[in-house]
């Protein structure tokens, strides 16, 4: 145990604690061979310029219908799904197995197609957008922030990474609700059957509220987890078009601003605001058991 | 007599069918299909699918591999994730007995650290990472990296196997014991051997997060071409006019791995090899 607890608390929780400290110094990258701990200045400058940035609540604000939309998102079409495989069929394995395909890709993979597939020169959902749609021209999904579709603006490159969000995390979804599912005792439902309950009755009053537990737990993990959420948005858009969130922010305020201060100082606010979710799913359950 | 809302609900199934398949395996189909299909072709004819007869290549995959480097960067992946899966598994057997069997002080403490560990952001792990590892002068190193990924994945890989761990009946340890066994070969002689698939599975999985992980091999390595991992190189090329069939026959190379890790990991947690080992 000893060895494992070190490597951990030397990769894990040592770094973590140094971002708390990190946060409160005046450091740059180029200041990182001149850094020794005995000389160390402390300020509050980070977190106030941090606090007093728009990019920083701007970001925030997407970070939120980021995670939101995509959690909410997944873990719908994960239920629509587990909805439509529930009853056996011929071929029910294989299209299991193919439903699992977004989870298993290597993100690098997946968001390569995906920027393949939305180019606006020789991507098939453009092309078939152009050729049989009747789009007057393809749109660039990944860069262009918002559209006039009539009433409503459309946030489009937003839009484009909440999908893939929920295309690439929807089948852990299925599989929870799946397997879920799969201890509902099935004489409760056929009893409510033989009474005359149709389908969609029986679902609303009998399988959801099985399901919600699951449900929720899902919908919590895949906020905490979209949240933090940096290589999907990043490889797709790079943070353009309107899809800039926090973790994006953190990675340039270290990469390309080389502020380790205000680098740490983002993420230092960022687990303040994950933490502010899990305590409040906990005090959630806690009052249900209550 | 099937009712209307039977009826309806009936095609409406075979529609979320349809359309789930057609949208989780497409693109990687899409994928395939563009690495065997010249660029010219591709973007002359987009909406072909197929490859057109005579026009089949494979020619994307050696040019991808040779000449865009990405058969180096696969070669660092396959080093990095070995040694991540070999580390990672090494600590957290060791750990997640310790934690199913041994009772000692602040055993809750560390489950509640390690979980805390799994729902911290990466990201913000990183800065601190990168500041000591460039103060360390580990950056651009791929042991640097193993590090970070070990640390990355113990916490899961010890949730794991807890799980594989708590299935080995403590009788057969105790028989173990009472015949002369130390703790040390009763993990390897007689609890590894029987938590075998678990493991297994367990050092799968992790060999596929490491060998998936972008944000630190980018943080890490971006400057070094000869040591950037397969994730980093796809990537990295994309910023640059690369074909995209190339591309296409890079992301296809690095995930033919990852599926058929994946199915052998679920095949090994299909048998146990626990049933039977207590009798009566």
């Amino acid at each position: 145990m000893a060895p494992t607890v070190l490597v951990v608390f030397g990769f894990a929780v040592l770094p973590f604690l140094a971002v708390v400290l990190f946060a409160f110094l005046d450091v740059r990258l180029v200041d990182i061979p001149r850094l020794y701990l005995d000389e160390l200045d402390f300020t509050g400058d980070n977190i106030a310029a941090v606090w007093g940035s728009p990019r920083f609540w701007s970001a925030a604000g997407t970070t939120v219908v980021y995670a939101g939309a995509s959690s909410a998102g997944a873990v719908l079409v994960g239920l629509a799904v587990a909805l439509a495989l529930r009853r056996p069929f011929r071929g029910r394995g294989l299209v299991r197995a193919l439903v699992l395909v977004p989870y298993v890709l290597p993100v690098v993979a997946a968001a390569t197609i995906w920027k393949t597939l939305l180019n606006p020169g020789y991507g098939l959902v453009n092309a078939v957008g152009t050729e049989w749609l009747g789009w007057r021209e393809p749109i660039a999904f990944l860069t262009t922030t918002s559209r006039d579709l009539g009433p409503v603006e459309v946030p489009v490159a937003l839009t484009t990474v909440i999908a893939f969000e929920v295309w690439k995390t929807f089948p852990l979804a299925f599989l929870f609700i799946t397997a879920r599912l799969q201890v509902v005792p099935g004489d409760i439902e056929e009893a409510a059957q033989i009474d005359g309950a149709g389908k969609t009755r029986v679902f609303w009053h009998l399988l959801l509220p099985q399901l919600a537990g699951v449900m929720a737990l899902l919908a919590v993990l895949r906020f905490l987890w979209s949240f933090q959420n940096f290589n999907d948005i990043y490889l797709l858009t790079g943070g353009a078009g309107g899809t800039e969130v926090l973790a994006v922010r953190v990675y340039t305020e270290l990469v390309v601003r080389a502020n380790i201060g205000t680098a740490g100082a983002t993420g230092l606010l960022m687990t303040g605001m994950l933490l502010g979710v899990v305590a409040v799913y906990a005090w959630m359950i806690k009052r249900e058991k209550a | 007599m099937r009712s209307t809302e039977d009826r309806v609900l009936g095609v409406l199934r075979w529609a979320v069918i349809a359309v789930a398949v057609t949208v989780t395996a497409g693109p990687l189909l899409y994928g395939a299909l563009l690495s065997l299909r010249p660029f010219q072709s591709v973007v002359s004819e987009p909406l072909e699918l197929f490859p057109a007869p005579g026009e089949l290549t494979f020619a994307s995959y050696p040019t991808a591999m040779a000449e865009y480097g990405l058969g180096g960067n696969m070669w660092n992946s396959l080093q990095v994730a070995l040694a991540t899966a070999a580390l990672a598994i090494v600590l957290s057997v060791l750990g997640a007995y310790a934690a199913v069997r041994l009772r000692f002080f602040g055993r809750n403490a560390v489950n509640v650290v390690f979980l805390g560990v799994y729902l911290l952001p990466g990201i913000v792990l990183a800065v601190p990472l990168f500041v000591l590892l460039s103060r360390l002068g580990l950056t651009g190193s791929l042991a640097g990296l193993v590090f970070v990924y070990v640390a990355q994945t113990v916490p899961v890989a010890l949730y794991m196997l807890r799980t594989y761990l708590v299935a080995v009946p403590s009788s057969v340890e105790e028989a173990a014991m009472i015949d002369g066994c130390g703790r040390l070969a009763l993990i390897r002689r007689v609890v590894l051997p029987m938590a075998l698939p678990g493991v297994a599975a367990t050092a799968l999985y992790v060999f596929m997060i490491a060998w998936n992980e972008y944000l630190f091999a980018l943080l890490f390595l971006v400057a070094d071409r000869d040591r950037w991992t397969v994730s980093l190189g796809i990537a990295q090329l994309t910023e640059f006019s690369v074909p995209t069939t190339v591309l296409m026959a890079g992301s296809i190379a690095i995930t033919v791995p990852v599926v058929a890790g994946f199915f052998l990991a679920q095949r090994l947690l299909v048998t146990g090899l626990t049933s039977g080992a207590e009798k009566g």
